[in-house]
């Protein structure tokens, strides 16, 4: 019974680490069904979006100290909820915006140029956004105030469930709920996905491609800011390159799950979440299972945490490119 | 042919007089511009080799450190392991050399002259084979994926061999790895430049050359006139890996002190602005952009520190009303500098500063080799 609790543990730990990857993958996952490139500057608007957050929630507590809420009870859940509220659309309506400008800037212009020429761009973007993040704030860590007192939610048993681990993912659903209806039911979801489809014939359909295309980005980068709070709320402390290893991480989330497909997106992050929990979680067996392992690395496998999701990438990229629902798309001359 | 003789004739140049004055000096001053023109010598090393795949065989990788870790571990712990033997057995009192030398009473001081040399040599020689082995390794699988998939790729490589050197107790893991025998000098710094050149140039003017630039050109296309796409991209590959390598053992034996960190994404970003910068496909461009971005950061640097900053930050603050944190950061950190060179460059010349001189497309395909 202790082994299916602890299983069940680090599943529910890995559930809401891959929430996170999920959110992100769909930024990326979204801008390549539109584009078709990999906008590497994804992870750094995750970044400033934890950051933006910091800020709001810093003003948040000069005029409201909320320190004095130690647990939630009927009379806090209220501000908390609503402070939590703010902050988080703040961040996102600031990362909104930053992604927008950044296609506007960086990318409109490179629109008929080869792939990777963009692909340059987007990475000498990303190295100015964490740059000069770390001139204006520093390259130290920052401590990001509590928004809702971390603790174990009672009643389940063995099981612990963090408060903060609850709002990931009750957060994470309630924000694919909105993207799905917003992708499937408004008119611009259509032209999302039309433009996805051909571009061409989209625009000749009356679609304004170019207000599609920022959509796309703000859509996808206002996700990315949700994640960026989200994981505050868990560990928090955040750094000007917190979002190299992510955006990483959530980029392979969206090539497992089949790149441009929403729904893979979120399978794919939970999946590199699980995986990753449950490697380092399992660490001494799988090192009794492969005792090679062993020899070589004296120190447990754990330490292997984060090149994980690149392993994982190049297994999928050599076996299935397409990933788990993606389609075969042929190369035409 | 002739331009490539004509570079490696200044190598050569360059060569003979770093011999003749290119012992590494003790004076503080001097030594600041000898690191920066050892720098030079290895940052050419990296790009042109770098160049050889992402510009003249058009793909883009993103894990040159990754081969030049490899290259630099792999000949550190050479050096620090298994060299002294090797040495003493060829050029110790014992050694083959003095014995096969004893006839000739005025060679006998050669061996111990160039013990120090020999060393650097073979490991050096072993790094770089130890990097294009895994330049085979990380080739064939990846080699497969195009564009942004294979830029992806060749990054998580990158890290995943910064990981695994990381958690490796022997080669001294987060601690680092120190390598006692400092080699590196002038002379195999610039003169193993001038070997990459020489080879890359020499690779591109041939069949090999020929068939970089179809695969570069047009894949499909290539792959339909029956050329095996896979073999160019792997020896392109593999080539790179071996001169990263071979870079990488010059870094060690020159800083004497190895941390995965250096070898982090941010280091082959640098390579790859180099790339950039001096144009894809241009070697005497790549070059150049390689000095270039060797000197500028340590300019900045210079200018960093001068009383001219904070007069105009406090000019600029009296502007605008915002405080701001000290200028002088944003001058010191070369990743600004690089990134804002990769954008405006991609927004305004993507071909590179070069790309239309010397060594582009044009001039390559239309020149056939003599």
């Amino acid at each position: 019974m202790a082994q299916v609790i602890l299983f069940l543990q680090q599943l529910l730990n890995g559930l809401s680490l891959g929430s996170i990857y999920a959110l992100i993958a769909l930024g990326y996952t979204m801008v390549y069904g539109v584009l078709r490139f990999i906008n590497f500057a994804h992870g750094d608007v995750y970044m400033l979006g934890a950051y933006a957050g910091f800020a709001i929630t810093n003003v948040i507590y000069t005029i409201i100290p909320l320190d004095q809420y130690s647990a939630i009870s009927r009379h806090t859940f209220i501000p908390i909820f609503v402070c939590t509220a703010i902050v988080m659309l703040g961040a996102m309506i600031f990362c909104a915006i930053l992604g927008m400008s950044i296609e506007r800037i960086a990318y409109r212009p490179l629109r008929d140029r080869p792939r990777l020429t963009v692909l340059i761009t987007a990475i000498g973007v990303s190295l100015f956004l964490q740059n000069m993040t770390q001139f204006f704030v520093g390259a130290q860590p920052q401590a990001f105030k509590q928004l809702i007192p971390v603790r174990a939610i009672e009643g389940l048993g063995d099981l612990t469930v963090l408060s903060s681990q609850a709002a990931i993912i009750i957060s994470t659903i309630v924000l694919m709920v909105f993207l799905r209806l917003v992708v499937m039911k408004t008119k611009i979801g259509l032209a999302m996905r039309a433009l996805s489809v051909n571009p061409t014939a989209c625009s000749l359909m009356g679609v304004n491609n170019g207000l599609v295309i920022s959509f796309t980005f703000a859509l996808g980068s206002a996700l990315a800011a949700a994640a960026g709070i989200l994981v505050a709320m868990d560990s928090p402390s955040i750094n000007p390159l917190m979002g190299n290893l992510q955006g990483i991480k959530a980029f392979v989330a969206a090539v497992l799950g089949g790149i441009g497909n929403i729904n893979g997106a979120v399978v794919g992050g939970l999946i590199i979440g699980v995986l990753e929990t449950l490697v380092v979680g399992y660490s001494n067996e799988l090192t009794t299972l492969f005792p090679p392992l062993h020899y070589l690395f004296p120190e447990g496998v754990s330490q292997f945490r984060d090149a994980i999701s690149f392993a994982v990438l190049i297994i999928i990229l050599l076996f299935k490119p397409t990933g788990i629902f993606g389609r075969v798309e042929r190369e035409k001359v | 042919m002739s331009r490539a003789r004509a570079i490696l004739g200044i190598f050569l140049l360059f060569l003979f007089l770093f011999a003749l004055f290119g012992e590494r000096p003790l004076a503080a001053n001097q030594a600041y511009y000898y690191d920066i023109l050892i720098n030079i010598g290895i940052n050419i090393i990296l790009a042109v080799s770098l160049n050889l795949v992402n510009g003249y065989t058009g793909q883009f990788s993103l894990g040159h450190a990754g081969f030049m870790a490899v290259g630099a571990y792999a000949a550190g712990s050479w050096s620090e392991h298994l060299s002294p033997g090797m040495v003493n057995f060829l050029a110790g009192s014992n050694g083959v050399l003095t014995f096969v030398l004893k006839p000739f009473p005025f060679l006998q001081a050669l061996p111990g002259m160039f013990a120090d040399n020999l060393a650097l040599v073979i490991a050096t020689i072993f790094g770089g084979l130890l990097a294009a082995l895994a330049g085979l390794a990380v080739g064939i699988p990846s080699l497969r994926l195009r564009g942004d998939y294979l830029a992806i790729v060749t990054l998580g490589f990158g890290e995943i061999i910064r990981t695994v050197i990381l958690n490796i107790d022997f080669l001294g893991a987060a601690r680092g790895m120190s390598v006692t025998g400092r080699y590196t000098n002038m002379f195999w710094t610039f003169g193993i430049a001038a070997v990459a050149i020489y080879i890359v140039l020499g690779l591109v003017n041939s069949t090999y050359g020929r068939g970089f630039l179809t695969v570069r050109d047009d894949e499909v296309a290539a792959e339909a006139m029956g050329i095996n796409t896979t073999k160019y991209k792997v020896i392109a590959f593999v080539v790179g890996a071996f001169f990263a390598g071979t870079a990488g053992s010059l870094f060690a034996h020159y800083t004497g002190f190895l941390t995965p960190e250096g070898f982090n994404f941010f280091k082959s970003v640098d390579v790859v602005v180099m790339v950039i910068l001096g144009g894809m496909g241009s070697t005497t461009g790549v070059i150049l952009a390689a000095i270039l971005l060797t000197i500028l950061p340590e300019l900045l640097r210079g200018l960093a520190h001068t009383d001219f900053v904070p007069a105009f930050q406090k000019a600029l603050e009296g502007v605008i009303p915002i405080h701001l944190p000290p200028l002088q950061g944003l001058l010191e950190n070369r990743l600004i500098l690089y990134s804002l060179l990769l954008i405006i460059m991609m927004l305004t010349r993507p071909q590179g500063l070069f790309g239309d001189i010397a060594g582009s497309r044009k001039r390559v395909a239309s020149s056939p080799s003599k």
